[in-house]
């Protein structure tokens, strides 16, 4: 008896698995094939548009063969782990490389991905800069005023978001290349900085949302293309853009997930859709959501928005792997600030 | 009210003179209106910050048409299956004396003191990628974690109890008489279940039911561990919020928060009319 | 295992009792398993490592000393919402009795999102407080806000019965002999709620201990002053530290099942308070 209501009660789970399985599959994807693109946080509006381009484009050069992105947005550490524990990512566009070495790492892509697109598999770069309130009230031009005592500053957690590691590396850059600066000068003006942060969302956007509809801080220090969507789109006039002197160069690699792509059969979609963000179209569509377009011609064209600054590059770090090491991993730089004192 | 007030005699506190009941009653109007009311009408007034239409306009979008069948899909189910053993399991605990009943009715109860979180972690740590079954799952194609089916497993975990701790106390004060006369005049288990123990214990099933729904409808910690945050696929109306939230689209997040509101209020009024408020052993515990 | 009722006997045991273990071991055993295997997969030293991370310690305070304010900021916010209900019987006392469970019903993230913009620097309640120099979204005392929230249904679930069974008689006894009310309330009304107050303020309390969705929207989420240990879960997932994540989940398990158990002891005597 009871071995046979475990039987059944085993066979009415496996039954019910199933039906949550079928039930729940939107309809419109049964037709398509699906493409799942894992993000980070500041593309929604990106992709939102990409995505819908590729489809055109896509059913256009193949004979209308329908194939349906998805976009996940979230921190891009986040977004990788769920990748890493097999959310079924077709195509990784994440806030750093770091985040898909990871994925290299366990096997679910090749450990030379980087090299397999152009510019380093980064179709649009960004930079970092600072979004303030309205008529700058706090006079806050560069990363020194960040650490003034009046200065209240919102930024990301590095543990989770790509952003805020960027912000990270942007603020070391300069701390570093002071007069007279050292590791532990740069290490010091960390630790004010992070003295100035009230609060530490675990992604870009959560950032920006706590900055711009909740009223926190002072100065958010962001991405360029996220400060420029608060200022020209949502903002309504209430903030102001300030590229500090120096700042880092953001590459936000895409990569196709190998092991993804061959299970689910989409390697040709997944492939046409990290190529699509190369052509012009698509870069003039990164280029009207602020992203800096990696195509010389449409930059020259948007250069008014997006004016070339001065900035450093990850390799001036020794490359994300020492960076990640030295700053970001357990007990570096990042956990040493943040230490109770 | 003037027949309680008679009953509860003019000597006692609350009675004694109309100042101090009066005194009660606005400390508690505004306490109920500033703590309890003035959220949910927030929810309302920021759905309908740029009208009903455009409220009305943010459920256009499929993507939150996915996220309300998923939800209603998952809430199904996990509902029926935890209502179907939940049933048994109060059966099991208040009819027989067993060795160990203590221990299993510690267990049933334990997913109400569990952080949803940590329920959430504990089947990625069964059925992710780098948890204990997860790579045979994936050689065999089988999505159970960023997919619906892990999305049910972690609303059956924060619902598991409701359903059993609502009957129990009920079904424990029937006692197990009429079961037996029943049995003894050839009743068998399901009938004996059927017509002789639930129709005594309708309300507070519906009670239990309705607690199982509520939760299973909102869920978030457990199912946002779980889910992989897909727009369309695997996003129920909870995680659907927080997307719409953090993509600044305001108007739409609080009209999904406007819609399981809604959800929300009509449970509450149908537990009132389950009779289903009575003390802490009635599943809320 | 021996089953018995009353008296005589009733079918059905054995399948009531496999099915009431098949479902138990499936949904609630087995994946627990995982959670307590996990941190040790390596070992015990990154168990021990998340357990003495200062981090995590900073996270349990808050989550605990936030869930402990809440719950006794509740208790008597809850004895008045009781009151009003079952003795005042104040006008609107059923509407109120309703009320009072929305907490319940409410998902957390449409109360995460809602209290976050109420308490927010420009919300209802948020901008007058501002005004007043007051911070609570974003801030620790956010946290105990949304706690609070989920809390006073079961504050008052578990007074307002008690508070109806109370004998009146003895309140006008004590007022016959000549007490004044403060003495009637202190002496009389109070200490035979103390046992419900109690079982009100563990069962709120374990609710907060645990809570998440409503929470994150509102805490600020900064570590060491206003992140929950929760949310640390969910950041450890994040960082792929599993160990790191399930060892704060299994942290999180043990002190759930400390508070059940003192829970359950409270209930014991509770029920001997009643039958003495």
């Amino acid at each position: 008896m009871p071995v046979d209501i475990g039987r059944r009660g085993a066979l009415a789970g496996g039954l019910a698995l199933g039906a949550a399985g079928l039930l729940a599959r939107p309809t419109p994807a049964q037709a398509a094939t699906m493409l799942l693109n894992v993000s980070y946080d500041p593309t929604r509006e990106l992709y939102a548009e990409i995505d819908r381009a590729f489809m055109a484009d896509w059913a256009r050069a193949h004979g209308g063969e329908v194939v349906m992105v998805r976009t996940s947005n979230g921190g891009s550490g986040a977004q990788a782990r769920s990748v890493l524990d097999g959310a079924p990512a077709d195509v990784v566009t994440l806030g750093l490389g770091y985040d898909i070495d990871m994925l290299a790492a366990h096997g679910l892509l090749a450990h030379d991905w980087q090299l397999r697109l152009p510019h380093q598999s980064t179709p649009f770069s960004s930079t970092i800069v600072f979004l303030v309130r309205h008529g700058n009230p706090k006079k806050i031009h560069d990363w020194g005023d960040l650490i003034r005592s009046d200065v209240s500053v919102v930024t990301p957690n590095p543990k989770t978001s790509g952003g805020a590691r960027w912000n990270f590396l942007a603020a070391w850059g300069w701390a570093a290349r002071q007069p007279g600066a050292s590791a532990q000068s740069a290490q010091d003006y960390m630790k004010a900085l992070f003295a100035r942060v009230p609060v530490l969302d675990t992604g870009a956007r959560g950032a920006t949302n706590s900055f711009v509809q909740r009223g926190m801080g002072d100065v958010l220090v962001a991405w360029e293309d996220e400060a420029l969507l608060a200022v020209r789109d949502i903002g309504n006039g209430a903030f102001d853009l300030v590229r500090p002197s120096i700042s880092v160069l953001a590459e936000p690699p895409v990569a196709v997930v190998d092991r993804n792509v061959q299970a689910h059969g989409t390697q040709a979609q997944a492939e046409g859709f990290v190529r699509f963000l190369y052509t012009p179209a698509a870069q003039e569509i990164g280029a009207k959501h602020y992203f800096r377009p990696s195509d010389q011609a449409v930059a020259a064209r948007h250069a008014d928005v997006l004016p070339p600054i001065d900035t450093f590059d990850i390799s001036s770090f020794g490359g994300w792997s020492a960076a990640q090491a030295k700053f970001f991993a357990d007990g570096g730089v990042f956990d040493q600030i943040y230490t109770p004192h | 009210m003037s027949r309680v007030d008679a009953a509860a005699g003019k000597g006692s506190l609350n009675t004694k003179d109309g100042v101090s009941r009066a005194v009660v009653a606005v400390l508690a109007w505004v306490l109920a209106l500033g703590l309890l009311v003035a959220p949910v009408v927030l929810v309302f007034a920021e759905a309908l910050r740029h009208g009903g239409a455009a409220a009305l306009a943010s459920f256009s979008d499929p993507d939150a048409w996915s996220a309300i069948r998923l939800t209603l899909v998952m809430t199904v189910l996990a509902v029926a299956i935890n209502t179907a053993f939940g049933i048994l399991a109060a059966w099991l605990v208040t009819k027989y004396r067993f060795s160990g009943r203590g221990v299993l009715l510690a267990m049933i109860e334990l997913p109400l003191s569990i952080s949803p979180v940590v329920a959430g972690l504990a089947w990625v740590l069964l059925f992710g990628l780098q948890g204990w079954f997860g790579p045979t799952l994936a050689r065999w194609h089988v999505d159970i974690v960023f997919a619906p089916p892990g999305i049910l497993l972690a609303t059956l975990f924060v619902t598991f109890p409701y359903v059993t701790r609502t009957l129990t106390p009920l079904l424990e004060a029937q006692g197990a008489q009429a079961e037996e006369a029943a049995s003894v005049l050839g009743a068998g288990m399901w009938s004996t279940l059927w017509r002789v123990t639930l129709p005594g214990a309708a309300s507070a099933l519906a009670s239990g039911v309705l607690l199982t729904t509520a939760r299973a409808l909102g869920e978030f910690g457990a199912v946002s561990v779980v889910s992989g945050h897909i727009p369309g696929l695997t996003e129920t109306m909870p995680l659907h919020i927080e997307t719409l939230y953090n993509g600044y689209q305001s108007v739409a997040a609080f009209s999904m928060a406007a819609l399981l509101a809604l959800f929300a209020i009509l449970i509450v009024a149908l537990r009132g009319l389950a009779g289903g408020r009575r003390p802490i052993e009635d599943g809320l515990a | 295992m021996v089953s018995r009722t009353a008296a005589g006997h009733l079918p059905g045991f054995r399948l009531a009792l496999a099915s009431t273990l098949v479902w138990l071991g499936l949904i609630v055993a087995f994946p627990l398993a995982a959670l307590i295997a996990r941190p040790f997969a390596g070992g015990l030293h990154p168990f021990m490592h998340a357990l003495f991370d200062p981090r995590l310690l900073a996270a349990l305070r808050v989550s605990f000393g936030s869930a402990f304010v809440a719950a006794a900021i509740d208790l008597p916010l809850g004895l008045l919402l009781a009151w009003a209900v079952v003795r005042a019987k104040v006008p609107g006392h059923r509407l109120m009795d309703a009320l009072v469970e929305l907490p319940l019903a409410l998902p957390t993230s449409v109360s995460g999102i809602t209290l976050a913009t109420l308490y927010g620097p420009r919300g209802w309640f948020g901008a007058p407080l501002a005004h007043l120099g007051l911070k609570v979204a974003f801030a620790p005392a956010g946290i105990v806000v949304a706690l609070m929230f989920v809390g006073i249904p079961f504050v008052v679930r578990s007074i307002a019965p008690v508070l109806a069974n109370a004998p009146v008689e003895l309140e006008e006894a004590a007022q016959t002999l000549g007490a004044s009310r403060s003495q009637t309330l202190w002496r009389v009304v109070l200490p035979p709620l103390l046992p419900a107050g109690l079982t009100a303020f563990g069962l709120a309390f374990a609710r907060a201990v645990g809570e998440y969705g409503s929470v994150i929207f509102i805490a600020g989420n900064q570590p060491f002053r206003s992140e929950i240990a929760p949310l640390l879960v969910v950041i450890r997932l994040q960082e792929f530290d599993y160990a790191g994540g399930a060892a704060v989940g299994l942290i999180l398990l043990l002190a759930s099942l400390v508070i059940l158990l003192a829970l359950g002891a409270l209930r014991r005597r509770f029920h001997h308070w009643i039958a003495a």
